[in-house]
C-alpha cells in the first residue's frame, strides 16, 4: 500500500444537509439515503452525520459522544468525566453491526452537566468549561476522542462509506430538525474514525468537501486561544475557528462567513462604502483565519445550518427549498433524492453564505 | 425509442445499456456520472438528473436532457451536441474542443473554461440566461454566447412536462439571481483568456475584464458568426428570434496588441 505523499487521489468528498422550520421531525434515514446518491464522492475511509434536536428527553444536558482505543483509555477518561461533571446518563451507543463496518473503536455516550462547585471554581462559563474539557480529554488522555460535545445534537462517524455510518449507528432510529453528512475522500490526510467528518465543538459541527491550503497559518493562529488540532485533518480547525469568532468574539455568522472566505480586495473596493467599510475591517483583524483552497462547507448549530463555498467556489453546492425545509448538497441529484419536487433550487455564489434558522 | 430505467442502475451499468443501443430515453436518472462518455451517432433523451461529467468526450452523439444538469457536462468534447432544457452547473463545456452545447436557462462558474479550436473543430457553448464567473477561463478557442434572456416563469418553477420525475420539477435558478443584482457574467469573466470569442447580450458588459481582453460591441460581422447559433437556440427552445436579436450585443476578444508577459516573474 503506498503511504502518505506517495500516492495522491484527486477528487472531492460529498456534503448534504436538511433543515426544516417547523415542528416536524425529520428522520435521520432522509440523509442516509441521499447520501446514498453520491456514491462516486467517497472512498470509504469516512462518513458521517450530524443530527440537532435528537435528544428532546436531555436536552438540558451535554452529549458527549466518545471514540476509546482501548478499556484503559475509556477509564481514564470516565475518571476525568466522572470528576469534573455529574453523569446523567451513560451508555454504548447502539450500533447495528455490518461487514462494511470493521475495526469499530469502543463507543459511549455519556449525557452530562458540568459538576457545579468545580464549573464555579473555575470562573468560566459553562460552554467555555466543557469545550476545555474536550480540548483537554482529546490532548492528554491517550486513545480518548471526544468527537461530539454539544446539547442536543450528536455527531455520527466512522471509517466506511457513509451510507453504511447511517446503517451502523442505526440512524433510522433517530428523529431531529436538521442533518448534515458527509462522504469522505481523504487526499491528504490517513482515513481514520477521529478523521472522519462531521468536526464538532458544544453545537457547531462541520462537514468539509476540500482541502484548506492555509492549515498551518489558521492553525497556528487559533492554538493561541487555547484550541488544540489532535485529529490529523485540515477540517477540524474551522470548527474552531467558527467557535473562536462566533462564541468567543461574537461575529454573526455573516461575519464569520466574510472572514474565512473574505472576497478579494478588488471586489471590496467596489463595494458601498459602509459595507466596504466592515468587510476592510473583518480582513485587516483577522487576516490568519481567511481560510484559503476550495471547500464547500455545512456548518450547523442550535437551530440553523450555514453553508459556504470559497470565494472562487472551487467546490460544488446546490441548495433547494420546498415548503418548511431546506436541503443542502454537493450535487442536485442527492436534493431530488429527498425532495423530487424541490420548489426552488440554485447554485450560491462563492463566499456567499446560505443561511437558514429556525425562527 | 428504447427506454432505459436509471432507478438504482450504477454508471457502468447506464453505459452499458447505452452501448446497446442507437436511440433511447434514459428515464429516473439520480446523480449517475459520465453517460454517453465518449459515444458516437447516438440520440439519447434523459429526464431526472444526470450526474457529473454527462457526455464527456463525446464524438458525435447527440443527448438531451429534460431538466438541469450538474458540473462538467460536454468535458472536452469533440463533436455532437447536448441540449439541456434547464440550467447546467459549474464548468460546463470544460476543455470542449468541438460541438456544441445548447443550455436554456443558467450555467454555474466556469463555464467554458479551456475551450479551444483548431482548423474546422469550433466548439460552441450557448447559455440562454446567465453565467457564473471565470465565464471563458483560460479560453483559447471556440465561441460562448450568453443570452440572458427573462425567465419564461416566475419562482423557479417550469412549465416543462418530463422535466424530472414528476413532470414538474422546477430548474436550477442563476448563481447570479439570488438577490436582485442580475448579471449576465459574475466576476473575472475571461480570465487568462487567449482565443476565441465571447458574446453577451447586455448593455452592461463586465468592468472587471483583465487588461488583456478587448471589449467591443458587436457589429453585423460580427453577428454572422453567431447567428446560426442563436437561431438554433430559438428553435430548440422556443424563443422569439426576433426578440432576442433586438437588444445589442458585445463581443470579447483577447487582445493581441497587449499579450500576457511577465506575468510572474520579470525576465
Amino acid at each position: 500500500m503506498k503511504k502518505e505523499g506517495e500516492i495522491r487521489i484527486p477528487s472531492g468528498c460529498a456534503i448534504a444537509g436538511v433543515i426544516t422550520k417547523s415542528e416536524e421531525k425529520i428522520s435521520g434515514k432522509l440523509i442516509v439515503n441521499a447520501m446514498s446518491v453520491m456514491h462516486e464522492r467517497s472512498n470509504g475511509l469516512g462518513g458521517g452525520f450530524a443530527g440537532y434536536g435528537i435528544y428532546p428527553e436531555y436536552k438540558d444536558y451535554y452529549a458527549l459522544h466518545v471514540f476509546y482505543d482501548s478499556k484503559s483509555a475509556r477509564e481514564e477518561c470516565e475518571r476525568y468525566i466522572d470528576e469534573n461533571f455529574e453523569i446523567i446518563n451513560l451508555s454504548k451507543i447502539p450500533v447495528r453491526s455490518t461487514p462494511k463496518i470493521t475495526d469499530a473503536p469502543l463507543i459511549w455516550r455519556y449525557f452530562v452537566t458540568p459538576d457545579h462547585n468545580r464549573l464555579r471554581d473555575s470562573q468560566l462559563d459553562e460552554k467555555e468549561y466543557v469545550a476545555r474539557s474536550v480540548v483537554k480529554i482529546n490532548t492528554y488522555i491517550k486513545g480518548a476522542y471526544v468527537f461530539s460535545s454539544g446539547k442536543n445534537m450528536g455527531c455520527f462517524k466512522a471509517v466506511g462509506y457513509p451510507e453504511d455510518v447511517g446503517e451502523f449507528y442505526r440512524l433510522d432510529e433517530y428523529e431531529g430538525y436538521s442533518w448534515t453528512a458527509h462522504g469522505r475522500y481523504p487526499t491528504n490526510t490517513p482515513g481514520w474514525w477521529g478523521g472522519a467528518h462531521p468536526f464538532s465543538l458544544l453545537d457547531y459541527s462541520i462537514v468539509h468537501n476540500g482541502e484548506i491550503s492555509s492549515y498551518d497559518a489558521n492553525r497556528r493562529f487559533i492554538e493561541m486561544f487555547g484550541y488544540k488540532c489532535s485529529l490529523l485533518t485540515d477540517t477540524e480547525v474551522i470548527a474552531y475557528i467558527i467557535d473562536y469568532l462566533v462564541r468567543k468574539k461574537g461575529l454573526t455568522l455573516e461575519e464569520t462567513a466574510a472572514v474565512i472566505a473574505a472576497p478579494f480586495w478588488r471586489t471590496i473596493e467596489k463595494m458601498p462604502e459602509e459595507k466596504k467599510r466592515l468587510y476592510r475591517y473583518l480582513r485587516e483583524e483577522f487576516p490568519s483565519l481567511l481560510v484559503t483552497g476550495p471547500f464547500s462547507i455545512l456548518v450547523g448549530f442550535e437551530n440553523g445550518i450555514m453553508a459556504l463555498n470559497d470565494r472562487l467556489k472551487l467546490r460544488s453546492m446546490v441548495v433547494g427549498e420546498k415548503g418548511d425545509r431546506t436541503y443542502f448538497a454537493s450535487e442536485e441529484c442527492a436534493i431530488r433524492n429527498m425532495e423530487p419536487n424541490v420548489e426552488r433550487i440554485y447554485a450560491p455564489k462563492g463566499g456567499e453564505p446560505v443561511i437558514v434558522r429556525r425562527a | 425509442m428504447t427506454i432505459i430505467d436509471a432507478k438504482g442502475k450504477s454508471y457502468t451499468r447506464l453505459n452499458e445499456e447505452i452501448a446497446g443501443v442507437t436511440e433511447a430515453r434514459i428515464e429516473h436518472c439520480e446523480g449517475q456520472r459520465f453517460l454517453c462518455d465518449g459515444t458516437s451517432g447516438k440520440k439519447i433523451e434523459i429526464t431526472g438528473v444526470p450526474g457529473n461529467a454527462l457526455g464527456a468526450y463525446l464524438n458525435g452523439s447527440e443527448i438531451t436532457v429534460f431538466g438541469n444538469a450538474q458540473d462538467a457536462v460536454g468535458d472536452t468534447m469533440n463533436s455532437g451536441k447536448i441540449v439541456i432544457h434547464g440550467s447546467a452547473g459549474d464548468a460546463a463545456g470544460y476543455a470542449m474542443r468541438g460541438g456544441a452545447i445548447y443550455v436554456e436557462r443558467d450555467a454555474g462558474y466556469r463555464a467554458g473554461i479551456h475551450m479551444k479550436e483548431y482548423g474546422d473543430k469550433k466548439p460552441v457553448l450557448v447559455i440562454g440566461g446567465t453565467a457564473g464567473s471565470f465565464l471563458g477561463e483560460y479560453q483559447a478557442g471556440g465561441v460562448i454566447v450568453v443570452l440572458d434572456l427573462p425567465r419564461k416563469e416566475s419562482k423557479g418553477k417550469s412549465e416543462k412536462n418530463g422535466a424530472g420525475e414528476s413532470g414538474k420539477a422546477s430548474v436550477r435558478g442563476s448563481v447570479n439571481n439570488t438577490e436582485n443584482n442580475r448579471n449576465i457574467v459574475g466576476y473575472f469573466c475571461g480570465t487568462g483568456m487567449h482565443g476565441g470569442e465571447i458574446y453577451l447580450r447586455t448593455q452592461t458588459p463586465p468592468d472587471d475584464l483583465p487588461l488583456q481582453v478587448r471589449c467591443e460591441p458587436a457589429f453585423e460581422k460580427d453577428m454572422r458568426n453567431i447567428r446560426g447559433y442563436i437561431g438554433e437556440y430559438c428553435r430548440l427552445f422556443n424563443a422569439d428570434e426576433a426578440s432576442v436579436l433586438s437588444s445589442p450585443f458585445y463581443v470579447l476578444r483577447p487582445d493581441s496588441a497587449n499579450p500576457y508577459k511577465r506575468l510572474y516573474v520579470m525576465n
